[in-house]
């Protein structure tokens, strides 16, 4: 007589996220997109200012020795009421660093919606989807959303103007509309 | 509008916006909901106005009832769940309404080719003429381009 064979459960799929504040939202971002949390204070040094740039949400520039960063504020990149931000992510695979005001904690989604199609704007490069924690639906960005390849160009020709039009990078980080 | 020229008798939702009494094809219709907690996030679709929670999937909330009688909704409103003859999968909205709903059977005219857009087919109900509406019409049109990079390569993570 053989044992019945034991049902094999199927592995919930998680994935860790990291829920920030920008303004007054709370957003979510995939703690694996992001490859490093510095405060502001932290930074301040190695912050190049923009001068005059026509990509509002842009006001510095980070030059690390592999990259240059172009700094996004969450609150405007959203289009919400300005707020004094705190930290900012440096995100992989991504010529952005984010600026939010704080994090809330870290913690795992075990599914993501993708946005209703009825949402039909910028936001459908802003958002991976949408998480339900604690019965409150939590928009869960995309981390390469904050910065279209149309920005990146303008934001290199601001603060790398000789090397502006020769720049490989443009497309392994942003989006087009 | 699929299926009105050859079924000219349907069950239909009447609801209310405002003054004014508008139907829905029942087929389109999927519930009727309590007052619910609306989460609002950023957005461009200036037509939306958040999303609700409905057993564990998010429904965008249109109100429709602004384009229809020039009033928003107020504040203690029921939403009309319905499905949107888009094509793409799960497609719904839920519509803000008064509560005062009620399921008929009625015969329907098409809609001409002079009524606006909005309109996909008429009724009469107890001596009153109604819209029946073309939802596709009143909501945001959804994503008819091409879905984003993000999105496509988005893996939905299931429970």
């Amino acid at each position: 007589m053989t044992s019945p064979t034991p049902l094999r459960s199927t592995p919930l799929r998680t994935e860790q996220i990291i829920l920030f504040r920008s303004s007054t939202q709370i957003f979510a971002i995939s703690s694996g997109s992001v490859q490093e949390v510095r405060s502001v204070d932290s930074l301040a040094g190695s912050a190049a200012e923009l001068g005059d740039s026509s990509v509002k949400k842009v006001r510095h520039v980070l030059r690390r020795t592999d990259r240059t960063l172009y700094v996004v504020n969450s609150a405007l990149h959203f289009g919400l009421r300005p707020s004094p931000a705190a930290l900012i992510f440096l995100l992989r695979r991504s010529r952005a660093a984010l600026l939010v005001d704080g994090i809330e904690k870290m913690t795992t989604m075990t599914r993501l919606q993708a946005l209703p199609p009825a949402f039909c704007n910028e936001e459908r490069l802003w958002y991976r989807g949408l998480t339900v924690l604690d019965q409150n639906v939590i928009p869960v960005v995309n981390p390469l959303g904050f910065l279209t390849n149309e920005e990146l160009l303008q934001l290199d020709a601001i603060a790398n103007p000789v090397a502006a039009g020769t720049s490989p990078a443009v497309n392994e980080a942003g989006l087009s509309l | 509008m699929s299926g009105l020229e050859q079924l000219d008798s349907r069950s239909c939702v009447l609801l209310r916006l405002g003054d004014r009494r508008f139907a829905l094809t029942a087929d389109q219709v999927v519930e009727l909901v309590a007052p619910s907690r609306v989460f609002r996030f950023p957005n461009r679709t200036k037509e939306l106005d958040g999303v609700i929670l409905r057993r564990g999937r998010v429904v965008p909330v249109c109100d429709i009832s602004e384009p229809l009688t020039g009033k928003r909704m107020g504040a203690r409103r029921f939403y009309l769940i319905s499905s949107r003859a888009t094509g793409l999968p799960g497609d719904s909205v839920a519509v803000p309404v008064s509560g005062d709903c009620e399921l008929i059977h009625a015969d329907l005219t098409p809609a001409g080719s002079d009524d606006s857009p909005h309109v996909a087919a008429w009724l009469s109900h107890n001596g009153e003429v109604i819209e029946v509406l073309n939802l596709t019409a009143l909501t945001p049109a959804g994503p008819h381009t091409v879905l984003s990079e993000a999105e496509t390569a988005m893996p939905e993570a299931r429970a």
